[in-house]
């Protein structure tokens, strides 16, 4: 399947979960939050979560600002 | 000394450092660390951004140079225009800082401006409150609307000196003595300070900090600024505390005109 992470598409195994995602783009350790269709999901469901065709992913971390 | 100063206090954690600094615009992490320590700064903000996707997995984020133990990290909400994107923002740096309260909004009006979108910015103030956010806003220096948005309950109210990145200093310290006049929430002085004068100069009205970055960041030596920026911040409010001297049309001899012997 594909899922579209911070605007670009990914492709996905079938019934792939958040977690299978993360660690695909190895930022399963990363200090991150994500968004799944513009609802958190909080680190602690990560491994639960279950992702469809088209889902829209929003992957942010912190960076210098002011 | 008689006046002893007390710390500052926002959302119920004091800080001895009144200097809040930015970590935009430094050439690098380490760079960045440096400023920070010589600053003396306890808090610091950072932006909230998309992770780039296959680029620079071992290189270290910005959260492992800059301890979240260590410092307290004020996620900003720059580059929203909406006050939905800076809702969305803080929901999302909560996330990222395992249920961290504190933020600082900011919602723009215009990208050559970096004006405050103050209609904007009272309507996602309201729901941050509402949300449980401790929220640290940025404003104009409108005395009006900096009271409106303490009265719904923000910890703190940064009206700017000037645009951010401007460097022009304190535009208007009348409306910052305005705002301040009828605070009682920490007043704290956000963008347009440009050296450590205008730092000194906002101390000195009696704000209760400054918070800066391209003042720092893009100093010729960010490090020797930043030392400079802390002895402004501190001499700047000890000279509140003191209180000034009334200031006078004309002189007054400093020498006893009494005892002359010519």
């Amino acid at each position: 399947m594909q899922v579209y992470v911070n605007g670009d598409t990914v492709q996905l195994n079938d019934g792939a979960s958040l977690i299978d995602l993360l660690q695909q783009l190895q930022l399963a350790d990363a200090k991150i939050a994500v968004e799944l269709n513009e609802s958190i999901v909080p680190r602690s469901q990560h491994q639960d979560q279950a992702l469809h065709e088209n889902d829209r992913l929003e992957i942010v971390h912190a960076i210098g600002g002011g | 000394m008689t006046s002893i100063d007390t710390p500052l206090e926002i959302a119920g954690k004091q800080y001895q450092s009144r200097l809040i600094v930015g970590s935009g615009k430094y050439q690098s992490f380490q760079q960045n660390l440096e400023a920070l320590e010589a600053s003396g700064a306890q808090m610091i903000t950072v932006a909230i951004r998309r992770v780039n996707l296959g680029q620079n997995k071992d290189e270290p984020s910005l959260l492992e140079i800059i301890s979240p133990t260590k410092y307290t990290i004020l996620p900003n909400t720059a580059g929203c225009y909406t006050a939905a994107d800076a809702v969305r923002t803080c929901r999302m740096a909560r996330e990222l800082l395992d249920g961290h309260k504190l933020v600082k909004l900011e919602v723009l009006g215009d990208q050559k401006t970096l004006y405050p979108n103050v209609t904007e910015t009272l309507v996602a103030a309201q729901e941050l409150v509402d949300d449980g956010f401790d929220v640290m806003v940025y404003t104009s220096d409108d005395p009006l609307i900096a009271k409106r948005l303490e009265d719904m309950g923000c910890v703190a109210v940064m009206p700017l000196g000037a645009p951010i990145g401007s460097g022009l200093g304190i535009r208007n310290p009348y409306n910052i003595r305005m705002i301040l006049e009828n605070a009682k929430v920490p007043i704290i002085v956000d963008a347009g300070v440009g050296t450590a004068s205008d730092a000194a100069i906002a101390m000195e009205l009696g704000c209760e900090g400054v918070l800066m970055n391209t003042a720092i960041a893009e100093a010729k030596d960010p490090i020797l600024m930043a030392s400079a920026m802390r002895k402004a911040v501190e001499s700047g409010r000890e000279a509140f505390l003191a209180g000034r001297m009334p200031r006078r049309l004309y002189a007054s001899a400093s020498s006893p005109i009494d005892g002359t012997f010519f």
